[in-house]
């Protein structure tokens, strides 16, 4: 008999410390199997944000590096100009991309920036216990919109990947989501073409994880994902915005 | 043939590769693990095709999972 499943060799033998349920652990998995298949794990800088995936650098086996809230396309950004032969890529949630960090993800993308980000959106701030996001639904109750989000008030959640491709630097965009085995295989998909994009140097390059707090969002694990589906996936809808020119990859 | 092994320690209970096995084998164990939570696990392993969607979707990376892989 063969191992046809285990840990891959760029993520350390350590339990992680998120909730029953949540899919940081799946991102995390697909980020380290990546770099195993890409045969990169000496050669790789991770950034990781503010939020509940800031201690990424006790699980990945590769260099890390911790930005201060938002500012890791920015930290990303010196290290990969600093040393150009190494692959660089960011990991954050909505909470540090989409809200503080607007401003160093759009101008990475604008400048074309050799890095790829990894954007896990769960439609909530995670770590500080459930508030309303921009990424937030519309209707969607958190601890600040016990009501629920309503546009009059709180405006229209950001839409990531619809906005990044008209900028020129920008090389990959895509969405993917991890709620289920056959996104969980695109999902992979993507991000390794996104470390691909950056090998190749042809630019900037995005991933859009959806992923499920159930904690957060008041349901249980199964109930989370179910929920992701059907309320989620309609909003911010899965494939690829930008790919290279045809042909290149 | 295939066989799947569970880390009980680190299951957090979340159910998860309960809702993808093709052949319903996962179930929560009614033990307790040091963590307090019910551990999944497989009882009728002979079943198990290998087919590892419950390893592919588990957030905590408990089961690994090994199969007779055919001579190419």
């Amino acid at each position: 008999m063969r191992k046809v499943f285990s840990r891959p060799v760029s993520l350390k033998d350590v339990p992680f410390h998120y909730c029953p349920g949540c899919n940081h652990g799946i991102a995390h998995r697909l980020i380290a199997e990546v770099i195993d298949e890409l045969n990169i794990q000496d050669n790789t800088i991770g950034v990781a944000p503010v939020g509940c995936s800031v201690f990424t650098m006790d699980y990945f086996d590769i260099d890390m590096f911790q930005a201060s809230h938002g500012r890791a396309p920015a930290v990303a950004t010196g290290i990969k100009r600093v040393l150009p032969d190494r692959v660089v890529f960011t990991y954050q949630g909505d909470g540090d991309l989409a809200a503080i960090g607007t401003g160093e993800f759009v101008h990475a993308a604008a400048r074309g920036e050799n890095i790829t980000l990894i954007f896990i959106n769960n439609a909530v701030y995670g770590m500080t216990g459930g508030q309303m996001a921009p990424t937030t639904l519309i209707g969607q109750k958190t601890k600040t919109s016990p009501q629920g989000r309503k546009h009059e008030v709180n405006g229209y959640p950001i839409k990531v990947c619809e906005m990044l491709p008209p900028l020129e630097g920008t090389a990959y965009v895509a969405r993917v989501a991890v709620h289920k085995p056959k996104s969980i295989i695109q999902a992979k998909k993507a991000i390794k073409k996104a470390f691909e994009v950056q090998i190749k140097g042809l630019g900037f390059s995005l991933v859009e994880v959806l992923s499920a707090c159930p904690t957060n969002w008041g349901l249980s694990p199964i109930e989370a994902v179910t929920w992701l589906e059907e309320n989620m996936i309609p909003y911010y809808p899965l494939g690829e915005f930008k790919t290279p020119t045809a042909g290149v990859i | 043939m295939a066989l799947i092994t569970f880390r009980e320690e680190r299951c957090k209970g979340c159910r998860l590769c309960t809702t993808v096995c093709p052949k319903n084998l996962v179930v929560m164990s009614g033990q307790i693990n040091d963590m307090g939570y019910h551990p999944a696990s497989v009882l009728e392993m002979e079943k198990c095709t290998g087919c590892a969607l419950c390893a592919m979707i588990c957030p905590d990376l408990v089961i690994e999972v090994q199969r007779e892989v055919k001579a190419v």
